[in-house]
């Protein structure tokens, strides 16, 4: 009777994909702590993103520029619609707000001396402007955010632009976060609280609600800089077409539009995965309110969450932004889960690409830590040398791109010279279907 | 006395005339006439000059204020002397929201009402308002001190930090992790000074005081009801 039950065949264990075992080990996790998981970096969901969209290149109907022979020009001036000195960068990659806090000094020392070296700007952070930071940046925009840690008005004129933050990619809606183990002494005194406590900053600005005190709050800044330096307003990406028109209402020099695909310092894993929109979908709402208005390429948009590569910053550029923004893709260039630490990863029992800790401040690679011994891994002049060879990669990319497509200026590539590989990039983008002439959403199919 | 028709010669004029001031003006008084609720009157100034404003302004007079001492003979808009970082605004009318946001250092005097949120996320402003203010004043309050001598409304000092808080009449009710607090002498001393210098003459022992209850600071799951 047994061999007979031994020759049954039997049903194989199946694996839930509802309950799956990351769902699983999360549940037993959030009980066993009584707390969500926080963690930094962006949305690590798949999502339609620039990968699912190609180049059409030339043709027969359109010739090529000759690769290194030819000029691409990659120059782009933002705030040219009020401020007395728009910023001329040399490339149309910028670097993202990173706060001194969540990251270290010389890890903000080496994205300044990353980017001075590519000519083009660097972003300051919650927590306010250092001067290692602007010593090191030639061209440094300064955050103006909800808790307006450190803000002051000497470093406010200091600034070659000001960023009004709304929201971010990571969690639109959602105020920053800087949990105790990071509150240095330093940092501490340039936010004005006691040492050791979870920040945990507020979502709102104190002082205005609503595009119409947007304007207003958009003047005194004006005034107060003598109307010289370039206003961006950042948003997270929720509603691209009215936050970006209601932007331009409020006065904006330039709009920045950040996926959720963009990282953050910190947050709960819930509001990175679940809130806010892929930074593919918000690119065509925007310059379609910019178009609306009849002020596209005068208020410049700059696209910001899960850039990585030259074909990235060409295809954003292609569908209307005049710039992008990097983040975590400019950590990773510094040295952010380089396997080389990999054995120290294991022992935080996370992996090398995987390490999302960020809050904790034991990075092994001493970029987002306060741990001064940990930092002192981090050679600013070396990682920034990584940096700008990165950008200037990553800005050959995008010019070979343009050239094969036969355009001059990066700025030139258009819509036309793309193609979708999915139906939802196709629907998102707003461009058609490899092999057709269709998208979802367009007439005449 | 340096006269400014606000309205016959525009704010970027009078911002760039006051703000062009330094401490070797002679040019030391300032008088703006016809505000007319006009905003972002007076801003960013960095000198120790004095400016009388003859009438009410609109949103974010005297923002970022440093040295300046700024008087206004009417009511102020939201925000007024947002971000101060030094000097002295005095306001003789009510003050609208979020008055002395952010604001670093200096004293703001409302010798009327201030509405909602006085003093939100203030870090280290002093500020006395001679009547009532509003619901979620002090929300988040880091450092500084601010004076009621009248009433204060819902949710005192909501999720507030190391800011220490002093009103003579009623409170509505306290935000999160505020709490009363021991008077001791050494508070007593500081509201005296500030009573003396915003020219109030209600007593230091009338009032009571407030501060941080400091539950709050690190997250833990067993008070997550609070938040």
């Amino acid at each position: 009777m047994k061999d007979m039950d031994d020759q049954i065949p039997r049903t194989l264990p199946i694996q839930s994909a509802t309950f799956s075992n990351p769902i699983n080990a999360e549940i037993r996790r959030a009980a066993a702590t009584g707390i969500y998981d926080i963690r930094g970096g962006g949305a690590k969901r798949k999502v339609p993103h620039f990968d699912d969209l190609l180049f059409l290149g030339a043709s027969v109907s359109r010739y090529p520029l000759e690769g290194y022979r030819e000029r691409c020009d990659t120059s782009v001036t933002l705030g040219t619609r009020f401020a007395k000195k728009p910023i001329e960068l040399d490339i149309p990659i910028t670097i993202a707000g990173m706060s001194f806090g969540a990251l270290s000094g010389p890890a903000k020392e080496a994205l300044g001396r990353g980017a001075s070296a590519a000519g083009t700007s660097t972003t300051t952070g919650d927590g306010g402007m250092t001067p290692e930071e602007r010593g090191h940046s030639t061209k440094l925009v300064y955050q103006y955010l909800p808790s307006r840690y450190g803000m002051n008005p000497n470093d406010l004129r200091k600034a070659d632009a000001i960023e009004i933050v709304v929201g971010q990619g990571a969690k639109p809606g959602g105020g920053g976060m800087l949990l105790g183990q990071k509150i240095s002494d330093r940092v501490a005194e340039m936010r004005t609280l006691p040492k050791g406590i979870d920040q945990r900053s507020a979502c709102r600005h104190p002082d205005w609600t609503g595009p119409d005190d947007l304007e207003i709050k958009i003047l005194e800044l004006r005034e107060i800089t003598d109307w010289q330096v370039p206003i961006y307003v950042k948003v997270g990406a929720t509603r691209p077409y009215y936050d970006t028109a209601l932007a331009v209402k409020a006065g904006a020099d330039v709009v920045v539009m950040d996926g959720m695909q963009g990282g953050t310092a910190a947050t709960q894993d819930v509001f990175i995965e679940h809130v806010g929109l892929p930074t593919l979908s918000c690119i065509r709402p925007a310059v379609q309110a910019l178009q609306d208005l009849g002020v596209h390429r005068e208020v410049q948009l700059v696209i910001s969450g899960g850039i990585r590569t030259g074909a990235d910053v060409a295809k954003a550029l292609a569908l209307g932004a005049d710039a992008v923004a990097i983040g975590t893709a400019a950590l990773v260039a510094l040295g952010d889960n380089d396997p080389k630490w990999e054995s120290e990863y294991q022992k935080l029992g996370t992996t090398t690409g995987a390490y999302d800790d960020w809050h904790e401040g034991q990075d092994p690679a001493g970029i987002t830590t306060q741990d001064p011994n940990l930092a002192a891994r981090l050679d600013p002049v070396d990682a920034g040398r990584r940096l700008r060879n990165y950008l200037k990669v990553m800005t050959l990319e995008a010019q070979t791109i343009a050239r094969a497509c036969g355009h001059n200026h990066l700025h030139n590539l258009e819509p036309e010279d793309l193609c979708a590989l999915t139906m939802e990039a196709a629907a998102m983008a707003r461009v058609p279907l490899a092999g057709t002439s269709w998208y979802p959403g367009k007439e005449g199919f | 006395m340096q006269t400014y028709d606000l309205e016959a010669d525009g704010l970027r004029g009078l911002n760039s005339s006051l703000q062009a001031q330094n401490a070797e003006t002679n040019q030391t008084r300032w008088e703006i006439v016809n505000p007319k609720g006009s905003h972002a009157i007076a801003v960013g100034l960095d000198a120790p000059i004095e400016v009388t404003v003859k009438g009410s302004t609109g949103y974010y007079c005297a923002g970022m204020n440093q040295q300046a001492t700024i008087k206004v003979e009417g009511s102020v808009g939201p925000g007024v002397a947002e971000n101060m970082m030094s000097g002295q605004v005095i306001v003789d009318g009510d003050a609208s929201q979020y008055a002395g946001a952010t604001g670093h250092g200096g004293l703001l005097v409302i010798k009327g009402n201030a509405s909602s949120r006085c003093g939100i996320s203030m870090k280290g402003i002093d500020i006395v308002v001679h009547g009532n203010i509003g619901h979620m004043s002090a929300f988040m309050a880091q450092d500084g001190n601010l004076v009621v001598c009248g009433d204060a409304g819902d949710a005192l000092g909501d999720s507030l930090y190391e800011a220490r808080l002093f009103v003579r009449g009623s409170v509505k009710s306290l935000g999160a992790d505020c709490i009363e607090k021991e008077m001791r002498s050494e508070h007593l001393e500081v509201l005296k000074d500030l009573l003396e210098r915003a020219g109030s003459d209600a007593k230091p022992e009338e009032f009571k005081r407030y501060g941080s209850a400091r539950q709050l600071y690190n997250f833990d799951i067993d008070n997550s009801a609070a938040y």
